[in-house]
Order: C-alpha cells, then structure tokens, then sequence
C-alpha cells in the first residue's frame, strides 16, 4: 500500500498519488507562552486528499495556518516543491499556487458569486486598473478568457442557478460551495480546507463530499483540509494526520488511524484508574 | 396568417413533403431546406451554445453510425435518461434512424422504478445522462436480462468505473464517425425502411395505479398530430420553445420533436433544471407549455414578492391588475372594448403588465397552453388578462396528446375545448369519455389484456375520465376520474377531484385528498404550500422551524378552516354535488411525495395508496376523534428509509346544509 519511496504510490481505486508536495519539519508554534503546535513533522504528496483531525483545540487550524503561511512557527521549516519557503506574506503564497477556504467564510458578501468567483482569478489578470476601467483591447479579452475559467467552474460546482445571486442573500451550504470554487479558480496546486463540512447537514455533507472528490479525481489538485466529522475524513482522504494537544498522536491511512490506540483514546476519553 | 420573417416558407413545403414519413426523414428534411436555422439551444458554461438543423443532422448521424458500431439492431428498445438535452433529443432520433424504438424515462424515478421499465422494455442499450443516473442503472443491472451497454454523456466522476459495458457519448460518436464509409449504407438502408407504421417511440405511463404501461406510438401517431396540431395555432418554424418538462412525458415528445421536426423550430434546453426561470427570461418562448403548477407557483411567487414591494408599486400594481382582470380578456379574444379602457389597459402595459411579463419570460408567448390538472380560475385569469393567451388542452398518453383544445376567442378555465383537429369524441352512457383519432396509439407493449380493456375493436380509446359536452358551446368539461367517482351512503354523486380542485385553487394548499366513497360525509387530507404560508407566517411573526411544525399550528389550522368553509359554500351551490362538502378536515404533518409512492411522477395523487398508508388517520377523522398520533414511513432522496411521528390535530369544518339550500334558490 504506502510506499515510502518519493515517487509516490498508486490508490487502491487507481490514482496515482505523486512525490512530496509539501513537508513540514519538526514545527513548533507559539503564542506567548501557549504552545500551539509542538515539533510536528508530516508531508503531503502531490494528487492526495490529506486530512488533518483532531478534537477542539487540537492545534488544526493554527496548522492550517502555518501551511498557507499565515502564521510563522518559531521552530521548523516549510519545504514546498522541492524548496524551503521563506516566511511570507499571503499574497506570496496565493502566487505559489496554494488557495484555501475558510471556517468562517471569507466571501464579499455585497458581490454577486460570479464576481466573488472572479476574485480567484486575480493573479492571472496581467492588466492594470486602468485598462480594465476602459474595458478595451487587452482587458476585455483577458475578463472573456477568465469569464470562460470561471464558468467552468461554475458548472463543475452546480452553482448555475446563483450565478448572478449576491452571496449575503445564500444559505450557509452554498456560501462555502462559493468558497470553494472561488479557490478552485485560482488554479492552486495545494488547496487547503478549513472544516468544509462544519454546520452543514447530512445532504450538504455529502454533496461537498462528492465535490472534494471530483475535484482532486477531475484536476488532479492535492487538498489537505481541516474536519471534525471522523466518518467524512475517513471516506475522503488518503492519509490522515492526528492531532491531540498541539501534538501529532498519529499519521497514517484511514485504516491505520482506525485501530491506533491514541487516537481512540483521545476521542473517546481515556479511564483514570 | 403566421409566416416566420424571411427564410424558407416551411409551413408550404411540408405540405408537399409526403414521404417524409419518419423523424430522421424530417430531420434531412429540415437539414436540407433550412439548414442554418438554429435547431437546438442549450445553455452551457453561461452562453446559449447553438446548433443549426444542419450540425443536428450531422451529429445524429454520428450517433446513429456510433450506435451501429456498437450493434445495436433493428427493433432493439434503447432507454434515455436525463434532463432535456440536446444530446439526448439527439439519442431519441439516432435511435429511431438505426431502427431501436427510444424508451425516454423519468429521470428523477428511483432505481427500483427504474428497474421495472428497463426490463418490461428489455432494453439492449441504456443512455443516460450523467453519473447520478449511471449509478441507478448499475445498481438494478443483474436483474436486467437483456441490459448490455451503458452510455453516458458528462464524463465527470466516471473515471474510476469498469468500462467493459460503459461508453461516453462522445466517443461512441467518434467511433461513429470514423466507421463512417463501413456503416452509412446500413444507415440509409435502415433509414428508408422506416414509415408511418413503424414504430416512432415508446412512453411509459405515470401509473396512477398499479404498475407503468408502455404505450407504443408510431410515425403515424405522431406526425399527424404534429402536422394538425401545429395548423391549429398556426405554427411555424420561427417558433422558440423551452423543453424543460420531462422527456418522458408524451407532450414534451409531441413539443420538442414532433412539432420541432415537422415545422422546424427551435429546441432551447435550460442550463440546469433550477436556472428555468432566467433561462425562460432570455429565451422568451413564443410557444410554451405548463401545467398548472407552473403557473400556481409562479402567480405565488409575485404575489409574495408584491407584498414585500414599495408602497407606490404595490398601488399601482393593484390598480392596473384590477383593471386588467376587467377588460383584459375581452382585448385578448379581440371583443369591443372602449377606447377609454383600451387607453388604460395600454398605460398597464406600460407600467406593470410589460414589465412583469418580461419578469416572467412570457413577453413574445403567442400560445400558451395548459393541461394535466384543471387550473384555478383566478390563476387562469391572472394570465390572461396580462395578455398572455394562455389555453387549455386535453390530452393523454395514448392519444398523442390531444383530444380536446380550446380554439383562440373560445378560451374558459371550466372547459377544456372542442375536440382537436381530427378527434371524434363520444360519452358513455357512465358519463365516460371516448375519443378516435389519427393519434390514438398502437398497443400496450406485452399487455394484451389492457390493450383490449382499453381500444375497442373500432379504434374507440377510453379515457378513465367522466365527463359531459356542453349543448350550447360543444366544449368538453371533465368532473373527474370515471373510477374515482363514486356514491355517498344517501346514493347522491361522489367526485373528489371536483372538490380538491377547489381546495387547490388556494395558493396556500398544495395539496387535498377528499375520502367519502360508500359514506355519509365527506372528509379531506390538506397539505400546506410550504413557500405560501411560510411567507405568510414571516409576514404574521409566527416562529416555525420545520414543515411539520407549520402545518401543526393552530393559525394554519385557521387559516385553512376558513378556506375549507369557502369551498363548501362554492360546492353546495352545484345541486349534484352538494354532498360533496368537507366535514372535517386534518392537515398532514409531511408532503406528499411520489418518493413514498403517494403520488405518480407527473404529481397525481394516488388514492388507495394515500387511503391504504393513513388509514389510521381516516378512521380518526370518521370516528369524531380531535387528534391521533401516527407514524409514517418517510423515503429520502437517496433511497434510504426513515419515519415521522406526529399527533395530528383534526378539526370540524362549518358546512351548508343542502336542504335550506333548495329552499333559498327557490
């Protein structure tokens, strides 16, 4: 099954899984004297759905976190393709080709979802402010060939109907739909999740399910995403990291995370005798 | 006379195309003659993507040389799925030209449903549309004896399945098209065999009850209604049409292919079923069809958001809509109107019925028509006094679609017209209607017996409907099913639907199931419109957080009381049908849904399922009970089994007592 060799391993449905995309070397985070994340090391592979899970306060989404490159951990070092990532603001990292979605969703909320989708496209349009406020030449054909990305992605997400709806107008469901595609649209190499299912019910869970899955299965992207819901993690990814306390409790497939003893014991309690 | 502007004069031509004979025939036909008008629209990645009748021509063929290739035979059945897609118009012609007969399905059917059809069709070949209906097939394959290959047509999430029986429609066309020189002379031989005996398509049956029937159409049937029903409102090949109904659905086979292919217009298929309305906007249909539900859902829908207007639109709203109601439609059917109001009446236009039949999408809607359930007359009138010349038709599977139409100047919403061009109509002594005509179809495939129960050895087909013609006008009006209609205890008439009808016209009430056969009074189910009264209960600050909550509170309960009270007085004014008042009523905690088998896929309730599943509830209501708990088995979408436990309350409605009645009207 997992082959540790860097040339990446092949799926039990198929897929294969490339080398190392992204490692992240003996981490550590702090805020003050909280410590976050202590010493964590883990990588992802090129093509894999990467799941990081742990229960509340577990130190996820502070990980999360460091991958885009929003925070900058003390200790340790972010390799990305093949090279060490110096600390960067988040635009740099957009430019690196890694997109996230947020807990709390991030969307213009005044925007229609086309225009919010558009957004994604901003580090593929060359054309400055004032061309695109004259609409001419250059700027047109460039908003035509990003207009065609988009509804692209638009009609990969079912999203046709709300189109030209504004997102404050949406339900919660298909706010983060929007999200997601507005991530996807930027064409990223790595898209990072935070909690994609929280708050959703069973039909939304399973919808944005079977988007997480086309989208890696249709463009190939790697995703590593955040989520609480253990059932929708193990059907979904590849790989799962565990996180208990701002430690890694365990690293492995689905399977293998299933019978690890720390894992169990940190979602379920553990007895004091 | 309606000619389209410039071009070909098609309605001529086809006058003379006497061998045409097929829908293939009509398609080289309309290939040949105006080969650059669009033929198809579909929107797609944002953008209306067109075909002329031209690349249609050209990508049937491939499909047929595709489906050649994979071998289908001649007299092979090949079923459809999906949403109305140009492709899959296409696969139904492709079908026909290589000699399979098309078996369109409903798309929404669950796998079991689906399973009954594919076998009683033995279908050889299944295509469908995208992976949601590929995992429906697979999943009741090993009963399907004949069942070999599968194709589909959006290639997304299909990668990882086992390709030996499964193939993308693009590449079956491929492949088509690259045996070309091997297989075009199988084609053309094919092809020229087909005639007006030949078989043109299969449909099945809603199935109000017991199980779907397949009615067995030929060329015949369905060109020569095309051909007269498209005289009748003088179509022609200008005309644009939105196939959103379900392709399994006999009239959107008679809209989007026989009147398409015979008079040559254009197809435009939605970019996705919820985008109907903005897709409907930028289309402007100058020909279109609903059921009445469309048009319910959509008068509810202005009506909710007039509410929420300003306070000058709302008045103007008011006052024009009062007028049009008025003088409307008496402009529409071209009877004298005064100038003074002609003036009015064009000032609305300007101001409110202009713009709101844009909003709708009915701005360049010629005809417009609507069939399946009687429609409430406020509705009814609500469009037409708009300018909308909306009618009513009709029809069943197995006549084609039509028996009776509503010529223009003759439209009413009690009636629904004079027999179609080519229809003889005759009632039984039972009050039941029969029809003959050009259109009435072949036989029940592999049902012999409901063949013969049905067509008489004369070609007289009985509709299942009791009905009467009208003396002075020789407009048909239908009371109701021939079976549902039954005897109260006192022996005076039961007709159900008459009195859910009623109930219906209420935009608040989705839907209502009256019981009374063999009994002394008449009781009713009510379900709520949950886009209706949640509105309203925003508006009245009433908290709700389900369906059946809603439908539980004492204020619906109210509400809905006084709507029961109304129909009551309206039905005690018919003298034969006085007995027919709602006693008592209860309002049921879910929706029905033909998910749980409680209504057919085009939204018929089904009686004795609905009787069978709350009989406990009947009985409440028939003992004087005022609440009983139940518990009701509930399917979700994907197949899998829950239930809902609910202590439904039932309530006494007022009635008019029949005899005082009498008395008052003499």
């Amino acid at each position: 099954m997992l082959d540790a060799s860097d040339e990446g391993y092949v799926t039990e449905d198929g897929r294969r899984i490339g080398g190392v995309l992204m490692e992240m070397k003996n981490i550590t985070l702090r805020f003050g004297g909280v410590k976050a994340i202590t010493d964590i090391s883990f990588d992802i592979r090129e093509g894999e759905i990467r799941a990081i899970i742990g229960p509340n306060g577990a130190g996820k989404s502070s990980m999360l976190n460091v991958i885009s490159g929003f925070y900058v951990p003390q200790e340790g070092e972010v390799w990305y393709k093949g090279a060490k990532r110096p600390p960067m603001k988040p635009y740099q990292v957009a430019q690196l080709g890694i997109a996230r979605t947020f807990q709390n969703i991030a969307l213009f909320e005044g925007m229609t979802v086309l225009d919010n989708v558009m957004t994604g496209r901003l580090n593929y349009m060359k054309t400055n402010m004032f061309q695109q406020a004259l609409w001419k030449g250059k700027a047109e054909a460039e908003e035509v060939e990003n207009r065609e990305f988009v509804e692209k992605i638009i009609d990969f997400l079912e999203i046709q109907s709300i189109r030209k709806t504004p997102v404050a107008r949406l339900p919660y469901g298909l706010k983060k739909r929007v999200e997601l595609a507005r991530a996807l649209a930027a064409e990223p190499s790595l898209l990072l999740l935070d909690e994609p299912m929280a708050g959703m019910n069973v039909e939304e869970k399973e919808d944005m399910s079977r988007f997480i899955l086309d989208v890696n299965d249709e463009f190939g992207t790697t995703i590593a995403l955040i989520e609480h819901d253990m059932g929708v993690v193990m059907d979904l990814s590849d790989r799962v990291v565990v996180m208990d306390y701002g430690k890694k409790i365990g690293d492995g497939t689905p399977d293998d995370i299933r019978s690890n003893q720390a894992v169990i014991d940190a979602y379920l309690g553990v007895a004091h005798d | 006379m309606f000619r389209a502007q410039g071009g070909t004069d098609l309605a001529q031509s086809s006058q003379a195309a006497g061998g045409h004979e097929s829908i293939p025939a009509l398609l080289l036909r309309n290939a040949a003659e105006f080969g650059d008008k669009p033929a198809y629209r579909e929107k797609e990645f944002g953008i209306w993507q067109c075909w002329t009748w031209k690349e249609a021509e050209q990508e049937i063929r491939k499909l047929a040389l595709g489906l050649i290739n994979l071998g289908v035979n001649e007299g092979d059945f090949i079923a459809i799925i999906g949403n109305n897609r140009p492709y899959l118009y296409w696969s139904m012609v492709a079908a026909q030209w290589v000699g399979a007969t098309p078996v369109p399905l409903y798309q929404d059917s669950a796998a079991e449903e689906m399973a009954y059809v594919l076998d009683h069709c033995g279908a050889r070949f299944v295509i469908v549309e995208d992976q949601e209906q590929v995992d429906k097939v697979i999943e009741v394959q090993d009963r399907l004896h004949q069942f070999e290959h599968l194709i589909y047509l959006d290639p997304r999430g299909m990668r990882k399945y086992d390709h030996s029986h499964l193939h993308e429609y693009a590449h079956v066309q491929e492949q088509g098209h690259a045996a070309r020189d091997e297989f075009t002379p199988e084609l053309e031989k094919r092809g020229q065999k087909l005639d007006y005996a030949s078989t043109c398509v299969m449909l099945y049956t809603s199935g109000t009850t017991g199980k779907p029937k397949g009615v067995v159409l030929s060329n015949r049937n369905i060109i020569e209604t095309a051909k007269s029903s498209a005289e009748f409102d003088h179509l022609g090949p200008g005309e644009e049409i939105l196939a959103y109904l379900p392709m399994a659905w006999v009239g959107d086979f008679i809209f989007s292919i026989g009147q398409a292919y015979w008079t040559g217009f254009c197809v435009n298929c939605p970019e996705s079923p919820e985008t109907v309305a903005a897709d409907l906007r930028e289309i402007g249909p100058t020909y279109y069809f609903a059921p009445p539900r469309v048009f319910e859902t959509q008068l509810t829908s202005v009506m909710i958001r007039m509410e929420d207007a300003g306070k000058l639109k709302k008045r103007l709203f008011d006052i024009f809509m009062a007028h049009a109601r008025r003088v409307g439609p008496a402009i529409l059917d071209g009877k004298p109107v005064g100038g003074w109001d002609r003036f009015k009446y064009w000032l609305g236009d300007l101001f409110i019925y202009g713009p709101l039949k844009n909003t709708l999408g009915f701005s360049k809607v010629r005809v417009g028509y609507t069939a399946g359930e009687a429609i409430g007359p406020e509705i009814f009138d609500f469009y037409r006094s708009l300018g909308i010349n909306l009618k009513q038709l009709y029809g069943q599977t197995e006549a084609s679609v039509f028996i009776t139409v509503q010529p223009d100047g003759e439209v009413r919403s009690d009636t629904v017209g004079v027999p179609a061009p080519g229809v003889e109509l005759k009632i039984a002594d039972s009050g039941e209607v029969f029809y003959r005509s050009p259109g009435v179809f072949e036989f029940y495939y592999k049902n012999e017996e409901s063949t013969k129960s049905t067509k008489d050895a004369e070609g007289w087909v009985a509709t299942g409907d009791a009905g009467f013609i009208e003396h002075d006008t020789g407009h048909l009006r239908i009371i109701d099913r021939a079976k549902d209609v039954g005897k109260m205890a006192d022996g005076s008439l039961f007709a159900p639907k008459y009195v859910e009808n009623k109930l219906k016209f209420y935009p608040n009430i989705l839907e209502a199931v009256v019981f009374g056969n063999n009994r002394d009074r008449c009781m009713a189910f009510i379900n709520i419109d949950l886009s209706a009264v949640g509105n309203w209960a925003e508006r009245n600050n009433i908290a709700y957080s389900s369906y059946q909550e809603l439908a539980g509170h004492p204020k619906v309960y109210e509400m809905i009381q006084s709507h029961v009270e109304e129909v009551n007085a309206s039905v005690a004014e018919d003298e034969m049908l006085s007995g027919c008042q709602v006693h008592r009523f209860l309002i049921l905690h879910k929706e029905l849904d033909a998910d749980d088998g409680e209504m057919t896929r085009t939204r018929k309730v089904r009686r004795g399922i609905i009787a069978e599943k709350f009989d406990d509830l009947i009985e409440a209501l028939y003992s004087g009970k005022t609440e009983q708990y139940t518990e009701t088995e509930v399917t979700y979408e994907d197949g899998r089994k829950g239930s809902i436990k609910a202590t439904l309350e039932i309530r006494d409605a007022k009635t008019v007592p029949v005899t005082t009645q009498k008395v008052a009207a003499e």
